[in-house]
């Protein structure tokens, strides 16, 4: 067991785990913050998706030592002043059938935005690939990613 | 008007202050009927104005919680703001709650809106007693009784308490379709804002205070059992509280963590008694299947005398693998066993099922166990099953405390319950302008429902009325089935043996379209150009709606337009769940591979009670088809299921996905199924598009094996 003191959030907590623990674990159990989602536990799918310094990463296959000291950010933090611009672009899409997969698809999809404010089409598949979703949501992914890009929905 | 017996309603009971509440009756199945009356959905309506139908129709994505309210509402006449959905769990008070077979809506499109109307009857005659008007002076709207003559109005709230003191109307006049101001609206779904926020709760995510967590290593070969175990190593893992064989095949490891849990599984040593399956393969499951194929069939559907024809004889074998859901939402389910009683968290389409299985492995009562019913990370028909309740029961008893049971994916994928392999023998008689004249299709697959134990009248598993319906006005035409057996678990996965059915058929009318020399639409408009009746066990099948389905296809797809150098088509169409579906595949070749660009689908399911809804059923159902088509396949070795997670059993993903055009035929006939009619028809278009480009026939799904 190690003691840990991560920034989630923008909080400061201190947990007590095995180092080798994934991030996704320690923030579901530990922290019971369970709006990041697992699914496969092998960086497959993407569900699990996070933000550590701003970077999308697979917090399923992240051990937390790994993150200690840096900023964590969960889809609980994305939205701190209301509904960051991609959950609404989702909920005016209409994207979420049973939900699962959708809070990761928006974790990468707003580390793409941050980097890349207008996305082509291109850009849009290459950041958005690694994330599954069995109800197949993605074109109206793609749609809302263009939505909150201020492009109207356009492609 | 409609005549409203009864048998149909109960006045719930009035507790003080809970306002109108009236039971009502929702079957599972189309068309079937509960023996003795037992309501297991509620409408209730509070002098707060809020309006609560309490029903058990499981949220799997599928948008039953907007869908369903939306038709209550209608006939109502109330404030859509003022309307929710309360999920009920099993109880033995209520009738069947299993949500599966593309059902929701159809089965419950008349009892909800007569629900709804008889509530609305009985309180515009509350109102009336208020005022002392004639009922008829008195009109609903938004959840308002009005008095027009003298300005006057009440709102619901204002008047449950009369209402609920008033008899159930015995008949109803329902509203037409022209007009509705809530059916066929594209209105948002209540569950979108909490699944962005990541606030909705899914079983996974559920807790209870002291709760453990728990993961089970379970018997890799099918059939197989636990011979010993050594936890020596498992122990050494921080937090695990507890390893025990939990069942003949499965030795659960406890701690007080899910990673924790996971690891001290990792580690545990089993030696496992391989059972009588350790020797099979995918090789014999189908070889058995090419076996059983010369077995007395059970007939489906039979129209003239196939063997009678006379003319050029046309003859294909099509098979098809086992495949795997794969929801998003690994199996999961969180359980108290409290001595007496057993509470469980369960995100299950099968409340019931798991309350009485859970009570058989646990020694209670049914009404000794509480099943809770969660939100559900897709199902597909997963959620069908009751294994994970089991488990989570089992371990909560053994541990004596609240426990999680956590499928990891590759527990998901090994420990599924598979869609049945199937084989298809299909043969035609074309005449002398190439028209098929005898169509024989024999389905060659293991039952679902037999291996489980369940009933198969007349060796047909009963899933089958739903799913091989013939639409095609051949004259002599016969379906049959021939039951094979596997030891490999079987499950109903979206659209279940429709997808297989479909495959077959719509590819073979192509291969018959080829060798007469017809554009493969064209052909199959023949084939429903004469207005017929067909009918499928209790479904009669129009020849009239499938054709007009298939023609918008072709409108919407520009069929007769030329294509892009490089680009090809293929058009597929069938019936299912009660629903008709063409759709429309656009491709090119890349090294030697499809690339889908475009599908134009078009459904006649009937009323559309949400268009946006319908939209993702139908882009979703063809997503999960292409997936299916292209790469989905278990396979067997050594008596184990050899694919494990998202790399070898590989879903579609943004790059693969077209783009997905939607149109439904305009129409107020009774809404029919649309979970999963869209699923069967997209990969015998996919492969006759491939057909059209490389003059290359796919037998086998998948294409990509």
């Amino acid at each position: 067991m190690a003691d840990l003191t991560l920034r989630v959030n923008g909080s400061e907590k201190k947990v007590s785990v095995s180092p080798e623990t994934p991030l996704l674990w320690v923030l579901r159990d530990t922290l019971e913050l369970t709006g990041t989602k697992f699914g496969c536990g092998a960086g497959l799918c993407g569900a699990c998706t996070v933000h550590v310094d701003g970077n999308p990463i697979r917090s399923c296959s992240t051990p937390v030592s790994q993150v200690a000291g840096k900023s964590v950010l969960t889809i609980e933090g994305l939205g701190a002043n209301g509904l960051h611009v991609l959950q609404q672009a989702w909920i005016a899409e209409e994207v979420p059938q049973c939900g699962y997969c959708q809070t990761g698809q928006i974790m990468s999809a707003a580390a793409l935005l941050a980097k890349t404010p207008q996305p082509t089409d291109e850009q849009i598949t290459a950041a958005m690939n690694g994330n599954l979703c069995r109800c197949g949501t993605y074109e109206r992914i793609r749609k809302a990613i263009h939505r909150a890009a201020g492009n109207g929905g356009a492609q | 008007m409609s005549p409203l017996s009864r048998r149909e309603f109960v006045a719930a009971g009035v507790a003080a202050g809970a306002g109108l509440v009236i039971g009502f009756y929702l079957p599972h199945k189309s068309g079937s009927h509960a023996d003795s009356f037992s309501p297991n959905a509620y409408l209730r309506i509070t002098p707060d104005n809020k309006v609560t139908i309490v029903v058990a129709r499981s949220e799997m994505g599928q948008g039953v919680r907007t869908a369903l309210p939306m038709i209550l509402a209608e006939e109502l006449e109330a404030d859509w703001k003022q309307i929710e959905i309360e999920q009920a769990g099993a109880s033995t008070l209520y009738g069947d709650q299993t949500t599966g077979g593309s059902a929701s809506i159809r089965t419950t499109w008349d009892p909800m809106r007569k629900a709804g109307a008889s509530a609305r009857e009985m309180l515009i005659s509350a109102a009336a007693l208020t005022w002392n008007v004639p009922r008829s002076t008195c009109t609903a709207e938004n959840s308002h009784i009005k008095h027009a003559a003298t300005n006057r109005s009440l709102s619901y709230g204002e008047l449950v308490a009369r209402a609920a003191t008033l008899p159930i109307p015995t008949d109803v006049t329902l509203k037409q379709s022209k007009d509705y101001k809530i059916v066929g609206q594209r209105l948002p779904r209540v569950d979108s804002p909490a699944k962005v926020k990541g606030e909705a709760i899914f079983g996974i995510d559920f807790r209870v205070p002291d709760m453990k967590f728990a993961a089970l290593a379970r018997c890799p070969t099918i059939g197989g059992k636990v011979a010993a175990f050594d936890d020596k190593e498992s122990k050494k893992i921080p937090g695990v509280t507890y390893i025990g064989k939990i069942s003949d095949s499965a030795v659960a490891v406890v701690a007080e963590s899910v990673w924790g849990a996971m690891e001290g599984r990792r580690v545990l040593n089993v030696t496992w008694d391989e059972g009588p399956n350790k020797d099979l393969n995918t090789a014999a499951v189908m070889a058995a299947l090419k076996q059983a194929a010369s077995k007395k069939p059970a007939n489906l559907f039979l129209a003239g005398d196939p063997a009678k024809a006379a003319g050029r004889k046309i003859s294909a074998e099509y098979t098809l693998p086992f495949m795997a859901h794969a929801p998003m939402e690994p199996g999961n389910c969180t359980a108290h066993y409290q001595g007496s009683k057993c509470e469980l968290w369960a995100p299950t389409q099968v409340p019931q099922d798991c309350r009485d299985s859970v009570a058989t492995a646990i020694g209670l009562d049914p009404d000794q166990v509480k099943v809770n019913v969660t939100l559900m990370g897709g199902g597909f028909g997963r959620r069908l099953e009751h294994d994970y309740a089991v488990e989570a029961a089992l371990v909560s008893k053994a541990i004596n405390a609240p426990v999680k049971v956590i499928w990891t994916r590759e527990d998901d994928m090994r420990f599924s319950t598979y869609r049945p392999a199937s084989l298809h023998q299909l043969s035609a008689t074309l005449d002398g302008s190439g028209t098929p004249i005898a169509l024989t299709h024999r389905l060659i697959a293991p039952s679902i429902s037999g291996q489980k134990g369940q009933p198969t009248p007349n060796g047909v598993d009963p899933d089958l009325p739903d799913e091989a319906g013939p639409v095609y006005g051949i004259p002599n035409y016969s379906v049959d089935y021939v039951m094979a057996e596997t030891p490999v678990p079987l499950g109903w996965m979206r659209s279940v043996y429709a997808l297989q059915a479909a495959f077959a058929l719509e590819s073979f009318i192509d291969e018959l379209a080829v060798a007469a020399g017809k554009d493969p639409l064209q052909y199959r408009l023949k084939l429903l150009a004469k207005d017929q009746d067909l009918t499928y066990f209790t479904t009669t099948w129009h020849t009239a709606r499938m054709r007009t389905v298939l023609q918008l296809a072709a409108e919407k797809s520009g069929w007769d337009k030329p294509l892009p150098v490089g680009h090809f088509r293929g058009v597929a169409c069938f019936g299912c769940f009660a629903s008709y579906m063409a759709e429309v595949v656009e491709i090119t070749m890349e090294n030697d591979q499809p690339r889908v660009h475009r599908v134009v689908a078009v459904v006649d399911c009937g009323q559309v009670v949400n268009p946006a809804i319908l939209e993702q059923q139908i882009q979703g159902g063809i997503v999960y088809g292409l997936g299916n088509a292209l790469r989905a396949k278990i396979t067997i070795e050594k008596g184990r299921v050899v694919q494990g997670n998202f790399d070898d059993y590989a879903p579609l993903r943004m790059e693969e996905t077209p783009a997905v055009e939607v149109y439904a035929v305009p129409t107020a006939e009774v809404p029919t199924g649309i979970g999963e009619p869209s699923v069967p028809p997209v990969a015998p278009a996919l492969c006759n598009a491939i057909y059209a480009a490389t003059k290359k026939r796919i037998r086998a799904l998948p294409i990509l094996s």
